[in-house]
C-alpha cells in the first residue's frame, strides 16, 4: 500500500463496513425465512397433486409470516438508507432522538450478540445540534462497544442523554465491570480524532460506573 | 428409524417452518432457540445430528461448537449461517463442524447430510 489512510478515515470506514456486515446478516435470515415459506408452499402443492387438500388457515399464517418479514426488512433498509445518507454532509443539524433511535437500531445486533441489555433514556423536550452526525454515530458506537465489555455480570447499559447549558450529556451508565475493563486502552486514538473534530469530552468515571461524553451543541466547519 | 434431529435457531419463525419441513420429512425434529438450551437437550438425548445457526445470541457460535464437541465428540454439527467468510468456514471444520451451509438453505441439501450423519452414526454405533 502506498499511503496509508489517515486514522478518521480508517475509523470510518471500519464502523461503515460494521454496519454494512451486521445488516446484510439480518437480510440474509429475513431472506431463510421467506425461502423456506417458499418451500413450504412447494411441498403442499406437491401435497395437494397427491390429493391432499391444502388448508387455507395454514396459507394465511405463512401469508402473515411473510408479510412480518417483509415489514421487518422494509425496516432494516430504511435504516440502512438513513445511515448511507449521514455522510451526505459533513456538518448538519441533527434531532438527536431520530440519531439515536437510528443508532440504536443500528446496533441492536450487536448488544443482542453480547448479550446485553441498552436502556435509552432521552431528555422530555426534542434537542437538536449541529454536528457532524456520522463521525457522532461512530464516536457513540466505539463509546458503547467500550461500555458493553465493561458492563460486568448485569450485562446491561443505560445510555441517558441530557442537556446542560452549554453542551450535550451522553452518560454511558451502569457499567458494573468497568474497573476491570481495560481503561488504559480506552480512549485510543480512534475516540481521540473523532472527539476533536466533534469538539466533544470523554471522560470515564469508575466511582460512578460511567462514561461520559460531552458534546458541544455547534460545531464549526470540519 | 426417522432420523432424529435438533435445530437450534434464535429466530422462531424461521426454526418453526423447518422443522414443520423437516417433520413433513419424516424425521423426529427437536428444536431450541439458544445453545445453552441445546447443550443440556444433548447432555439428556442422542440425536442424529444437530443443526445449528452460527451466530445467535450471548454464545458464538466457535463457543458453542467447541461445548458440544466436549459434551458430544461424536454428534455431527452442521452450522447454518447468513454469511460466513471461507476461514471461519474452515475454522469451523477443523473444530469439528460436519458442514457450513449458507443460510437461505437449500433443504435438499441439508436433508441429504442429515442423512449422512445418521448413517455415520449407524456405522459407528455397529463398529463398537
Amino acid at each position: 500500500m502506498g499511503q496509508k489512510p489517515d486514522i478518521i478515515t480508517e475509523t470510518g470506514l471500519q464502523f461503515f463496513s460494521r454496519i454494512s456486515a451486521s445488516i446484510s446478516h439480518e437480510l440474509k435470515n429475513v431472506l431463510a425465512i421467506v425461502n423456506e415459506n417458499a418451500g413450504l408452499l412447494d411441498d403442499f402443492t406437491l401435497m395437494a397433486d397427491r390429493g391432499n387438500p391444502i388448508d387455507p388457515a395454514r396459507l394465511k399464517i405463512m401469508a402473515a409470516a411473510v408479510k412480518r418479514q417483509v415489514g421487518r426488512a422494509d425496516e432494516i433498509i430504511k435504516n440502512m438508507n438513513r445511515f448511507a445518507h449521514s455522510i451526505d454532509q459533513t456538518t448538519s443539524t441533527v434531532d438527536l432522538e431520530q440519531m439515536f433511535e437510528l443508532f440504536i437500531a443500528l446496533t441492536a445486533r450487536f448488544a443482542a450478540m453480547q448479550g446485553v441489555r441498552v436502556d435509552l433514556k432521552l431528555p422530555a423536550s426534542p434537542l437538536k445540534i449541529a454536528t457532524a452526525p456520522y463521525y457522532l454515530m461512530n464516536l457513540l458506537w466505539l463509546c458503547l462497544d467500550f461500555s458493553m465489555s465493561a458492563s460486568g455480570d448485569e450485562k446491561r447499559v443505560e445510555l441517558v442523554v441530557e442537556e446542560t447549558e452549554n453542551s450535550v450529556r451522553i452518560r454511558y451508565r451502569r457499567l458494573a465491570g468497568i474497573r476491570e475493563a481495560l481503561l488504559e486502552t480506552f480512549p485510543s486514538d480512534r475516540e481521540k480524532i473523532l472527539l476533536a473534530v466533534l469538539e466533544a469530552v470523554l471522560t470515564a468515571e469508575p466511582d460512578r460506573e460511567e462514561v461520559v461524553l460531552r458534546l458541544s451543541k455547534n460545531i464549526g466547519e470540519v | 428409524m426417522p432420523a432424529k434431529v435438533l435445530i437450534v435457531d434464535d429466530e422462531k419463525d424461521f426454526l418453526d417452518i423447518m422443522a414443520e419441513r423437516l417433520d413433513a420429512r419424516d424425521m423426529d425434529v427437536f428444536t431450541a432457540t439458544s445453545a445453552e438450551e441445546a447443550l443440556k437437550m444433548v447432555l439428556k438425548e442422542s440425536y442424529d445430528a444437530v443443526i445449528m445457526d452460527f451466530m445467535m445470541p450471548e454464545m458464538d457460535g466457535f463457543t458453542a461448537l467447541k461445548l458440544f464437541k466436549e459434551t458430544r465428540p461424536d454428534l455431527p454439527i452442521i452450522l447454518l449461517t447468513a454469511n460466513v467468510p471461507e476461514e471461519k468456514r474452515i475454522e469451523a471444520i477443523k473444530l469439528g463442524a460436519m458442514d457450513v451451509i449458507e443460510k437461505p438453505a437449500d433443504l435438499n441439501l441439508l436433508t441429504q447430510k442429515i442423512e449422512e450423519a445418521k448413517t455415520l452414526k449407524i456405522k459407528r454405533e455397529y463398529d463398537e
